[in-house]
């Protein structure tokens, strides 16, 4: 029976609602994931060239990229030599460990830098069809629901439908949506969002902007004008960038972080569609280069389908679907 | 670093070999894994890299590249010629029914540009074709969805149709489609919902409104920057469905598009169409080759190779390579180089076709325009063998007398000798680079040109 196979049948025996899905298993806390993990690997065979063959190609398929992989596994790979590790059960803790701390340091606070005493601005950037729309509205839902102001800011004038679609948002969740016509310049309809969200005295301003590609050198500077119109009008605004991206994207991700954390100054990422099969591994070399964290992961279309992101639930979710697919795949040869 | 292409890639392990003359198993296996590295960071699944990987090496330890004097070339070759292979020919033709109207269902991931493809499609139906499609908003679920292909319906002059958002995709289809045999419509497209390929309950609904609309194309649009999930992505919806072909969406952006390869490797279909770009005019026929290349990153140098290959005798670019190193060019060689240059094609072509030459300070003062080879071959003509060889003897009255004899001006003749020296100065880093850790060369391929 292989390692992989060994550590997905303990998971489920011991916990259905942790391997299940990643969504299920977001109320766990961190210790007792890795407490988990560390029970899982009881019997298991040696630290081989073979282990680190399976582990390097479920990050690979993960889309972690090949070059954080080889860091990872070399690093690893020296660790249990330091530390004479030659049993997977030894082993395990450690990576699940080491990649959770790659993404977020023990002392992070987490969250939006809000502000106390006056209005909070978000600004949404990113690729064609990520999610960010889709976002602002998950995102408007959650504040709604503590009790906060909100404002929506229809800053993508380019795309067909795109207003309306936040406009639908803005009705679901009971927002103001401030917009101009169709092919306005998106840096008009921001300063006109933050003048209309301070007068009605908003406490969180949400801003959408169309999607576009990071290598579109005049839609860079657009997005750099909105920008700049936004700190114009409030200083210490926008309060946070975040970078939305498709967890179905490949090593592309790598480059639209670079490119729009160097326009925009990107706080943090927003990791969406993490309800399907994709695991959006490319965060992790994200992190690792640009040390840009994720805050927030979308789950589904839906109102609630939002949640503050957790690195271990997200490192358990990396590896369960391909734990599962082993299983499988085991049982079938059997 | 992350995105070096495959050239680049097989430098270090080309100069390793360089010095041994011969290629052993063992060198083919470094190369491999530099293949297969390359591939991964294209976002080429990896099990489909590991398949290739096998067919691959399994020519490359055979004579084809172990005997041959290029090993590099010979290496790169083989996996274009596979990747080329396994990609299939260009096929970007949509189906016509033999009975109209004609019925093409789009389908794929959240946001992969289904609606967006929908408008473009049915603008190069009308426009390469001259189609009268009729396009169908079936996305009851994203917020304005049917607002967005009305306003894509709009901006073309173009009929949609749709029934709200409150009737059911089966429905909706059915009715397109009786609709559309009123109106005499030879074409219809249907936008559906963007759903996962896990998602049991919207796939069933897909499968219903196949029964009802009994498509003769059913097309994946998949996202050119998907990652390793596009291959579960690929097999789900042609398990479930059966697709026709596929939709490269979002090439005008910077990815690799290494999805492409899966894609077609899991489903067997073929990718019809590239989108790249919003608009509604931006799709474009796809080309298995060029995306092989862009895949390999390593602009259409293979191209180039070919070209290379059918035109210059190896043992003379071995001499040609040796004479570059060594500062030894003459005039004659240029001119030789000149006249190969030109079979291959138009010049700048060339240049565009080597992947970094355009950023090379170097190349833009040696640029050559086409029309000026005439007088280049006129003043070289008008040089004596002495001069020929030995450019440094070219004083200002040697100069004038090869002016007059070409029909130049002397400040022809001035830049000539110029651009030569620069050319010389820059062949001699080039080859330098080959050998050395500096980046950017031409990936250890030896051009008969340089
Ligand atoms: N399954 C799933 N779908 C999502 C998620 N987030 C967004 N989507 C879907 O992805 C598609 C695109 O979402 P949008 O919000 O329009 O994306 P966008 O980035 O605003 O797109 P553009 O403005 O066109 O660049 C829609 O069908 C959304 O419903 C998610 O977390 N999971
Ligand atoms: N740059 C570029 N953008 C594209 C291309 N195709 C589509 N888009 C953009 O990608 C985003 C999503 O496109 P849609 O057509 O809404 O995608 P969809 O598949 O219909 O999305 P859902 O209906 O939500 O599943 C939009 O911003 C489009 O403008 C393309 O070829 N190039
Ligand atoms: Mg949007
Ligand atoms: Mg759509």
């Amino acid at each position: 029976m292989s390692f992989f196979k060994k550590l997905k049948e303990k998971i489920t025996t011991q916990t259905d609602s942790v391997t299940s899905k990643f969504k299920d298993g977001l109320t766990k806390t961190r210790d007792s994931f890795v407490g988990q993990m560390n029970e899982l690997v009881k019997d298991y065979r040696k630290v081989d060239e073979e282990f680190f063959e399976e582990l390097e190609d479920i990050l690979i398929s993960a889309d972690v990229g090949v070059h954080t992989v080889m860091e990872l596994i070399d690093e690893l790979r020296e660790e249990a030599k330091r530390r004479n590790i030659s049993e997977a059960e030894d082993i395990q803790p450690l990576i699940s460990e080491k990649l959770a701390e790659l993404l977020q340091k023990d002392d992070e606070e987490g969250g939006l830098n809000m502000q106390e005493n006056d209005m909070t601005v978000i600004l949404f950037v990113g690729v064609n069809g990520v999610g960010k729309t889709t976002t602002i509205g998950k995102m408007a839902h959650k504040f709604k629901e503590e009790g906060k102001k909100v404002v929506l800011a229809a800053g993508d004038t380019f795309r067909a439908g795109a207003i309306e679609q936040l406009e639908v948002w803005g009705e679901r969740t009971g927002v103001d949506v401030v917009k101009q016509q169709a092919g306005s310049d998106p840096a008009a309809v921001m300063y006109d969002a933050v003048q209309s969200a301070r007068s009605k005295k908003a406490d969180v301003l949400l801003c959408d902007t169309a999607g576009r590609l990071q290598n579109k050198v005049n839609l860079m500077n657009e997005l750099e004008k909105v920008k700049r119109v936004i700190s114009r009008e409030i200083p210490d605004a926008p309060h946070e960038v975040l970078l939305v991206l498709d967890a179905t994207t490949g090593q592309n991700a790598m480059s639209q972080a670079k490119t729009f954390s160097k326009s925009t100054d990107v706080s943090g990422i927003v990791l969406t569609k993490l309800d399907g099969t994709a695991k959006g591994g490319i965060v992790l070399a994200i992190r690792n280069e640009l040390d840009i964290p994720v805050k927030f992961v979308g789950l589904g279309e839906g109102l609630d389908d939002l949640q503050e992101f957790q690195a271990d639930q997200y490192v358990h979710g990396l590896f369960a679907d391909v734990l599962k697919e082993a299983e499988e795949a085991a049982e079938k040869s059997e | 670093m992350a995105f070096e292409g495959l050239a680049e890639r097989l430098q270090g392990t080309l100069n390793k070999i360089r010095g041994k003359g011969k290629v052993s198993e063992a060198d083919v296996k470094v190369m491999m894994r530099e293949v297969r590295l390359a591939l991964l960071e294209a976002d080429v699944n990896f099990k489909v890299v590991k398949d290739f990987i096998a067919r691959v090496k399994e020519r490359a330890v055979g004579q084809e590249v172990l005997e041959s004097l290029t090993p590099g070339q010979q290496v790169v070759k083989v996996v274009n010629e596979e990747l080329t292979a396994l990609m299939g020919g260009e096929q970007s033709r949509i189906a016509t029914a033999q009975k109209p109207p004609t019925v093409v269902m789009m389908v794929g991931l959240q946001g992969a540009g289904k609606t967006t493809t929908t408008g473009k499609l049915a603008n190069h139906l009308r426009k390469k074709h001259n189609r009268n499609p009729l396009m169908v908003a079936a996305d009851i679920y994203r917020p304005a969805a049917i607002k967005q292909l009305e306003t894509l319906g709009k901006q073309l002059d173009m009929p949609v149709f749709s029934m709200g958002d409150q009737v059911s995709p089966v429905e909706i289809a059915k009715e397109a489609i009786a609709r559309a045999k009123e109106e005499h419509h030879d074409y219809v497209l249907i936008d559906t919902a963007g759903r996962l390929h896990v998602d049991e309950e919207l796939m069933t609904e897909l499968d219903e409104v196949k029964e009802v609309a009994r498509p003769d194309e059913i097309l994946l649009v998949v996202d050119a920057m998907t990652g390793q999930d596009a291959v579960n992505v690929a097999e789900s919806f042609n398990d479930r469905l059966g697709i026709t072909g596929a939709v490269l969406t979002k090439l005008d952006g910077d990815t690799r598009g290494g999805a492409a390869l899966s894609v077609r490797a899991v489903t067997g279909t073929p990718i019809k169409f590239a989108g790249m770009g919003e608009k509604t005019d931006a799709l474009e026929p796809f080309h298995p080759e060029r995306m092989a290349s862009r895949i390999l990153g390593m602009g259409d140098v293979l191209t180039l190779i070919e070209k290379a290959q059918t035109n210059v005798d190896e043992e003379r670019a071995k001499e040609l390579e040796r004479k570059m190193r060594t500062n030894e060019l003459t005039f004659d060689d240029f001119l030789e180089q000149l006249a190969q240059v030109r079979n291959m094609g138009p010049l700048d072509e060339l240049m565009n076709m080597m992947p970094g030459a355009g950023k090379m300070k170097g190349l833009k003062n040696v640029q050559v325009d086409e029309k000026q080879i005439g007088q280049i071959e006129a003043i070289v003509r008008s040089m004596t063998k002495a001069e020929k060889e030995d450019p440094s003897i070219l004083n200002a009255s040697r100069r004038r007398r090869i002016a007059k004899g070409s029909g130049t001006s002397i400040q022809d003749v001035n830049r000539l000798i110029k651009q030569f020296g620069e050319m010389k100065k820059m062949m001699k880093q080039m080859s330098g680079m080959q050998k050395g850790k500096k980046k950017g060369g031409l990936g250890g391929m030896k051009f008969p040109f340089m």
